[in-house]
């Protein structure tokens, strides 16, 4: 079995460098939807507001109390969400989470930073911190249907 | 174990071997368990008293006419002759329910629906469990009680002088309180608040959770009204727990539960309730498990609990001063008399990511809000990592809980 080189595995540099430093983090002056994500058993909270463009999601912002995964994982969504229409968004949202649950990651493009987070398959107790911002965004891309953003 | 024999005399490396799963490896690790806290191993003596009562002397209780019967209500009710040697208390005043928090929801269902009437107030402490919190705030909004939560110093103490002003109008008639905070290792000094409440009119329950593990409990010394603990964190198995409750309170409540075995007689039109303890014991009980809570018991007594107490009080000097000697770590909660509890932070570094890089070291510690959310925002925080120990917790499982959190540091770049 492994070394102590092992025990950092799922700790990818991408997750760290988005945790400690996020690119998306904070709260907008205006946005056109926003929604939270909430984890009782653990306390962590994801709090995220995107704007709309032309149909499709602008930007994504986020605020987040949580873990290096958590954090991480808002931020590499916030990238690769932007610029989708709704229903690619949440098709992006439905990969994402089968790749946690798989472990298996998709072969397509728009992976290529997210797969940072399949490592956390290996972890069924972390599987809600990786998938935490993700169902926020599902309930931010649903207020954007009531209130007709978003395409 | 590298040191087996320990300065309490206590044989680790003899009390190990009783625990079968303490062998195991896990991520290819030597396993550390420093969670008992939120669940005790158990004895190999407990697991056999559960197989040999399921493999010789099992049927239902308190209800056949055959000799199996005779048997398992023997084992059942010798298991609760042996709760009330322990605790110190009369057989009648001690109900099997399923945990802590049931014992604490009986008693805010029942006294808490004949003894109090609205605007009566129940007193609670900052440190509180979950389970001591909510059944409370249920009982407030349904019954109009008042619920007043007493402060905690900055060492995590309780706060006497709010304890004061709390009790101040008169109108306190409960205070439920801990014995052990989970997340601050906090002893109360419980025979002080029987003495303070029962002044000022007041009955008092204590939730032993963790506190009934480490340290004997005399129920009739501390002059406790209420008392609850829970099987499983007393190397006992899951699904059996005590309310203690002194006799006269217990006959003046309602039952909490109605069906089998709680009854006098029964008609379609109305019933008449048994004498405690089983007025409160609707339906079948957790049979077996009452008889590993009582194996459990047996095994903790032949240890001894001076022993125990000296071992575990070993255990959180080193912890503290080895965690108090890390860069960056901070333990939280700095009462003079705590226990072997020590939940603490890691700059830069989430509880949930400590925990997991120490469960691939194969470190068990806990992570999170441990059921005291409301604790652990007014310690401004969200979140804490927490190692427990129990009586097979070793010296050197301390220094690997030291070397795996340095290891968390390298990874997170410390």
């Amino acid at each position: 079995m492994s070394g102590a080189a092992d025990v950092g595995d799922l700790y990818q540099r991408l997750i760290m460098e988005r945790a400690r430093a996020p690119l998306h983090a904070g709260r907008p002056a205006a946005f056109d939807a926003e929604a939270e994500g909430d984890n009782p058993m653990c306390g962590d909270r994801v709090q995220l507001r995107l704007s709309c463009a032309g149909g499709a999601i602008g930007e994504v912002w986020h605020e987040t109390r949580g873990c290096a995964i958590c954090i991480a994982s808002a931020d590499l969504m916030a990238d690769a969400v932007a610029g989708r229409t709704r229903a690619a968004a949440n098709e992006l949202a439905g990969a994402f989470e089968t790749m946690v649950v798989s472990g298996a990651v998709p072969d397509r493009e728009d992976f290529s930073e997210l797969r940072a987070l399949s490592g956390v398959h290996e972890y069924r107790s972390r599987h809600r911190c990786a998938t935490l911002p993700w169902q926020a965004l599902r309930a931010a891309l649903t207020k954007t249907m009531e209130t007709g953003h978003g395409g | 174990m590298s040191a087996s024999i320990e300065q309490t005399g206590l044989d680790i490396a003899r009390i190990r071997a009783d625990f079968p799963i303490l062998s195991q490896t896990v991520h290819g690790k030597k396993l550390v368990f420093l969670d008992s806290g939120a669940s005790a191993q158990k004895p190999r003596a407990v697991i056999d008293a559960m197989v040999r009562s399921m493999e010789m002397r099992y049927a239902n209780v308190h209800r056949g006419l055959h000799w199996l019967s005779e048997r398992a209500s023997d084992d059942y009710e010798a298991a609760r002759d042996k709760v009330a040697a322990f605790l110190n208390a009369a057989r009648e005043e001690i109900v099997f329910v399923r945990n802590a928090t049931e014992g604490i929801n009986l008693v805010a269902a029942t006294f808490g629906r004949s003894a109090l009437r609205p605007g009566d107030a129940v007193v609670v402490s900052e440190m509180e469990h979950h389970a001591n919190l909510v059944p409370w705030q249920m009982l407030r909004d349904s019954h109009g009680i008042e619920l007043r939560i007493v402060k905690i110093t900055e060492a995590g103490e309780l706060d006497f002088a709010d304890l004061e002003q709390k009790f101040a109008d008169g109108r306190v008639r409960l205070l439920a309180i801990t014995h052990m905070s989970n997340v601050l290792g906090t002893y109360t000094p419980v025979e002080r608040l029987a003495a303070f409440a029962h002044e000022r009119g007041a009955r008092l329950l204590l939730d032993g959770a963790q506190a009934v593990v480490h340290r004997a409990v005399d129920v009739r010394a501390i002059d406790a009204d209420f008392y609850v603990f829970s099987g499983h964190k007393l190397y006992g198995p899951s699904g059996i727990g005590v309310l203690f409750g002194k006799r006269e309170l217990l006959d003046a409540m309602p039952p909490f539960l109605g069906g089998g075995d709680m009854i006098r007689s029964v008609s379609y039109g109305k019933s008449t309730w048994a004498e405690p303890p089983y007025r409160f014991e609707a339906g079948t009980p957790a049979i077996v498990e009452a008889v590993g809570l009582a194996a459990a018991i047996d095994y903790v007594n032949a240890i001894g609990f001076p022993a125990i107490a000296a071992h575990e009080r070993e255990l959180t000097d080193h912890a503290l001063a080895t965690l108090d000697a890390m860069d960056g770590i901070h333990v939280v909660g700095r009462a003079q008399d705590r226990g072997g509890v020590v939940a603490f932070t890691m700059d830069g570094v989430h509880a949930h990511d400590v925990a997991t890089l120490l469960d691939k070291q194969g470190i068990a510690v806990r992570a999170g809000h441990h059921c005291a959310e409301p604790l652990t925002r007014r310690l401004g925080l969200d979140s804490t990592a927490r190692a427990t120990f129990g009586v097979y917790t070793a010296m050197d499982e301390i220094d690997a809980l030291a070397a795996g959190l340095r290891r968390v540091q390298q990874v997170f770049g410390g």
